[in-house]
């Protein structure tokens, strides 16, 4: 198989205050398919997968060490445009968090701020991430009703819809389900793993099952080491570390 | 009123045992029985009188004051009302209409409180357009650009400057403002309603900054991380989400911000420089309402129309500050229920 890695850390080290929470991450993952990372809380899964597109920079008193490459560039240097990062490399949140405003606001959102001054693109695009993301159905006829009005399983395929429109090349989903019932996560499951034809997905889960499901790779994280990364074939039937083996089998976490 | 309800705990902890009965009754040993628990619930019972009693009493403390709050309110109310009342008849309804106040004249004493009703409005007006796009513009900053550490040098300060009493802000009108604006704009003196906006927009800009940075702060960190997440800039982010999502709570420091404005005397007694006549711009020389009764009540003989009369631009006064303050009431509360 022949896979080359679209975002790829070396040596990625984090702190919060003095506090570390990333050692020495390095990790890549392959371009067009889903890399999971799992671990118990705590491990700093959220903290790694927020670095990829600088979200923690909006954090105070944090530092991040080491090296981030998107298509071989580090995205990590101080030079780094992060609105530009962040238009490449987008991201859903484990909260379901649209803005209190229309659906189709919600999804035209990252077009207006981007330079889209074009009516009927706008349109054409809000639709189009609408299907993308399965709600367009669901929610054709009330586009100008409040995002609000959604339930929560409608709310975060909103907001992957919303993530979709601004055309990124990365999408980074952290603990998306956590928040939701079983029958919308099962959709949301079904919706990754179409999305990894066009785009490389991350996706962040305490959820092993969902790991197993969705993800071609899996990345075990434990206290903010990275124990072991490989095929999620290999992780969960397989695994080289006692420690991953311990966890998958439900022995602690 | 809840605490003539005194039946309320019992009835409220007889249901949840209830519950806990039905959910777990007649099962194994380690659950609790029917019989354990009435014996427990009478020796409570006996240790709480004293606890209650010491509950009630604190209740009925805070009761009386809150009913005292309320007392003051409606008897400073009904002073003021039955005191303007004879002023509405004896003047005709027409005459508070004109512009002229002369209640001393010699000849024909006159009433119209025009001229007084358009410098409050034009003093507040003009301290409102300072104030609030430079409130607004603190209040972004604070929340959104200002390192933490500056934020919470600078966010005490601004409310220290609520406390600046209103006399030494009307001096400051008197000797700072004033010769600077005599000078740039060519007046003899500086008194005049451009002052006393700039001295209103320094009174009202605590409120407004306090506020709308409370309301800036108070967006839930979700919106402005989904907007950064999908390539907002800081400004988009600002000015697209977190704005609109607190703009309630911002209109509403603004309405605070001008009853404030409206209501403040000290100040702009001292330093519109206290003409009678009607304004025809900012460069007039003003007076309002609260300057003139704050003039003219401690000169004038009791119960006369004179007297009568203050106290019905008191009323009107008083009117305008509460349909502000009810304005800014009903945006909080929309404010905060949409928040949950």
């Amino acid at each position: 198989m022949d896979i080359r890695p679209k975002i790829e850390t070396q040596n990625l080290n984090f702190y919060y205050g003095t506090k570390q929470a990333l050692r020495n991450i390095s990790l890549a993952c392959a371009d067009r398919r889903v890399t999971a990372i799992i671990g118990p809380s705590g491990c700093g899964k959220s903290t790694f997968i927020r670095t990829l597109n600088r979200m923690n920079d909006v954090l105070l008193r944090t530092r991040t060490e080491g090296e981030i490459w998107l298509d071989g560039e580090n995205i990590n240097a101080p030079g780094i445009d992060v609105v530009e990062l962040r238009k490449r490399v987008g991201m859903v949140f484990q909260k379901p968090n649209p803005f209190p405003k229309s659906i189709f606001d919600n999804v035209a959102y990252g077009l207006r701020i981007n330079d889209g001054r074009n009516r009927f693109k706008i349109e054409e695009v809000v639709e189009k991430s609408l299907i993308e993301a399965a709600l367009w159905d669901e929610v054709k006829d009330r586009l100008k009703e409040n995002a609000f009005s959604l339930s929560g399983g409608q709310q975060q395929r909103l907001c992957i819809a919303r993530a979709l429109a601004v055309e990124p090349e990365v999408i980074l989903f952290d603990e998306p389900c956590s928040a939701i019932d079983p029958t919308a996560t099962a959709k949301i499951e079904d919706l990754i793993m179409k999305l990894k034809k066009d785009y490389t997905v991350v996706i962040v889960t305490h959820n092993m099952q969902q790991a197993a499901r969705v993800s071609d790779f899996t990345a075990f994280m434990m206290l903010g080491d990275l124990i072991e990364f490989d095929k999620t074939e290999t992780i969960f039937t397989n695994p080289a570390n006692k420690l991953t083996e311990d966890y998958i089998t439900g022995r602690f976490g | 009123m809840r605490w003539f309800k005194k039946g309320r705990w019992r009835q409220s902890s007889s249901l949840v045992f209830q519950l806990i009965e039905t959910f777990w009754g007649g099962e194994g040993e380690d659950l609790p029985h029917s019989g354990e628990k009435s014996a427990s619930l009478k020796s409570l019972r006996g240790k709480r009188t004293l606890a209650r009693w010491k509950e009630s009493a604190v209740k009925a403390f805070f009761f009386a004051n809150g009913i005292l709050a309320i007392i003051v309110l409606i008897g400073i109310f009904g002073i003021l009302l039955s005191t303007a009342i004879p002023a509405f008849k004896e003047i005709p309804l027409a005459e508070f209409a004109k512009k002229t106040w002369d209640p001393t004249s010699p000849e024909k004493a006159q009433y119209g409180l025009l001229s007084m009703i358009v410098s409050t409005l034009m003093c507040t007006a003009g301290a409102l357009l300072i104030a609030i796009p430079l409130g607004l513009g603190v209040a972004a900053y604070l929340s959104d650009v200002a390192h933490w550490r500056v934020r919470e040098i600078v966010k005490p300060i601004v409310e220290i400057l609520a406390g600046i009493p209103s006399v030494v802000t009307g001096f400051l009108g008197i000797v700072l403002f004033g010769p600077v604006i005599a000078k740039i704009f060519h007046t003899g003196h500086g008194l005049n309603a451009v002052n006393g906006s700039f001295l209103l927009a320094i009174m009202s800009l605590p409120t407004i900054i306090s506020i709308s940075e409370d309301s800036l702060n108070a967006v839930p960190s979700a919106y402005a991380e989904a907007s950064l997440a999908l390539g907002g800039s800081k400004w988009q982010t600002l000015v697209r989400v977190k704005v609109p999502a607190a703009l309630s709570g911002i209109i509403a420091s603004f309405m605070l911000g001008m009853g404030r404005a409206i209501g403040e005397t000290m100040t702009v007694l001292m330093a519109t420089g206290n003409a009678r006549s009607f304004p025809h711009g900012f460069l007039d020389s003003i007076r309002t309402m609260t300057a003139n009764i704050a003039i003219e009540l401690g000169e004038v003989p009791y119960y006369t129309t004179h007297y009568y009369a203050l106290f019905a631009i008191g009323l009107v006064l008083f009117i305008m500050t509460f349909i502000v303050n009810m304005i800014a009431d009903v945006i909080l509360n929309k404010y905060q229920q949409r928040e949950l």
